[in-house]
């Protein structure tokens, strides 16, 4: 079953033999990244899948990452669904994303009950103003990595803005600037004949 | 138990908005979810977010807490699966033939150009939420503080919102 590949030395973790990987098994490693993966999914699943499982190994991460980032739905459901299929088709991404999910889904549910119990009480008002302003911060820091790593060219930063204009003056809903913007920023990015090095 | 089909379509029309983030959502999720059906008012919509950033796993599960307060246990369960499902089946569609895109050029164009687009959605998300979380010079000042953290140590997030709450519980409880 497991051919055994000489790989080059560059890459970090080799490719896993394809293994057997049972359902319980994709289900119990999803959970356990689920319940621990505070502050960001991300780190948790490549420490998990790619260190510790070797179930894909680090190019396979980037690119499943990469197509996670670019569909719609967040990351960490997107890689569970495309690590679940890649190592047991569609049973494994049910799995996957179910695991991924239960504990956050269960905690949110019991904290939403709480909140809705004892929301008004001035204590948790005072908490709860400082935990959103705390969230602004955490957004605006995914903004500018985000920014870091996924904006090569100068007319990039035209199109985020446009983005925001969009949504927030001019009151477009998101999927109407998503389409508009998204399609012309897409026609700029259009396949070349000679791509320009210039702009990297 | 008439809220469950509104659940549904909400939430299965939010998830498919949700490109490069849960954030990118949050304008839609707020006319939605506040303004149309009022399942939960908008400072509540923030609270219920921010919460949301310390629980572990995919970090829009507070979509949970309104479908439960909409519907109860069926209305969460009903809530959960329609954000997730649909992205989810779609993605594990597209992974079945997105290899064989790989020497389709437009795929990179496709990749280059939702990029900017997604981080701006982002933003978008986040001065919407900020015009209801920050109200003045303290809560602007945390929120700066978490930002400048961030970037310069590596620090785990869910840790800054822990302290976000307790430097909010101390400094807004006399007012």
């Amino acid at each position: 079953m497991s051919e055994v590949h000489p790989q080059p030395a560059t890459r970090v973790v080799d490719a896993a033999p394809k293994a057997d990987v049972s359902i319980w098994e994709i289900f119990l490693e999803f959970l356990i990244i689920g319940a621990t993966s505070f502050g960001g999914v991300v780190p948790y699943l490549r420490g998990s899948l790619v260190t510790k499982r070797q179930w894909i190994d680090d190019k396979e991460f980037v690119e499943m990452l990469s197509i996670s980032q670019s569909l719609p739905g967040l990351n960490a459901t997107n890689m569970a669904v495309l690590v679940g299929e890649k190592l047991s088709g569609f049973i494994g991404s049910v799995a996957a994303i179910l695991g991924m999910c239960l504990p956050g889904a269960a905690l949110m549910y019991a904290a939403g009950i709480f909140y809705h119990l004892h929301g008004d009480h001035p204590w948790t008002t005072a908490l709860l103003k400082g935990v959103a302003a705390a969230a602004v911060g955490l957004i605006l820091s995914t903004v500018v990595s985000l920014s870091k790593k996924a904006l090569s060219h100068k007319f990039d930063f035209v199109f985020m803005a446009a983005t925001v204009l969009a949504v927030n003056r001019l009151h477009w809903s998101v999927p109407r600037a998503l389409i508009v913007v998204g399609i012309l920023a897409i026609l700029f990015h259009r396949p070349r004949r000679e791509q320009k090095e210039s702009a990297l | 138990m008439s809220q469950l089909p509104a659940l549904v379509r909400v939430f299965a029309y939010l998830s498919l908005l949700t490109v490069g983030g849960g954030m990118a959502a949050f304008p839609e999720m707020k006319i939605l979810t506040v303004e149309v059906h009022k399942w939960l008012t908008f400072s509540q919509l923030i609270h219920l977010y921010s919460v949301g950033q310390m629980a572990p796993g995919p970090n829009m599960m507070m979509i949970v807490s309104i479908g439960e307060w909409a519907g109860g246990f069926l209305g969460a369960l009903v809530t959960l699966v329609a954000f997730f499902g649909p992205t989810a089946l779609l993605a594990f569609v597209v992974a079945r033939f997105w290899k064989r895109l790989e020497k389709w050029p437009w795929r990179n164009s496709i990749q280059q150009g939702l990029a900017p687009v997604s981080i701006g959605l982002l933003l978008a998300g986040c001065f919407t939420m900020a015009k209801g979380a920050i109200t003045g010079l303290e809560t602007a000042a945390i929120a700066v503080g978490v930002l400048l953290m961030l970037l310069q140590y590596k620090i785990n997030p869910a840790l800054l919102v822990l302290a976000g709450a307790i430097i909010g519980a101390f400094s807004f409880t006399s007012k």
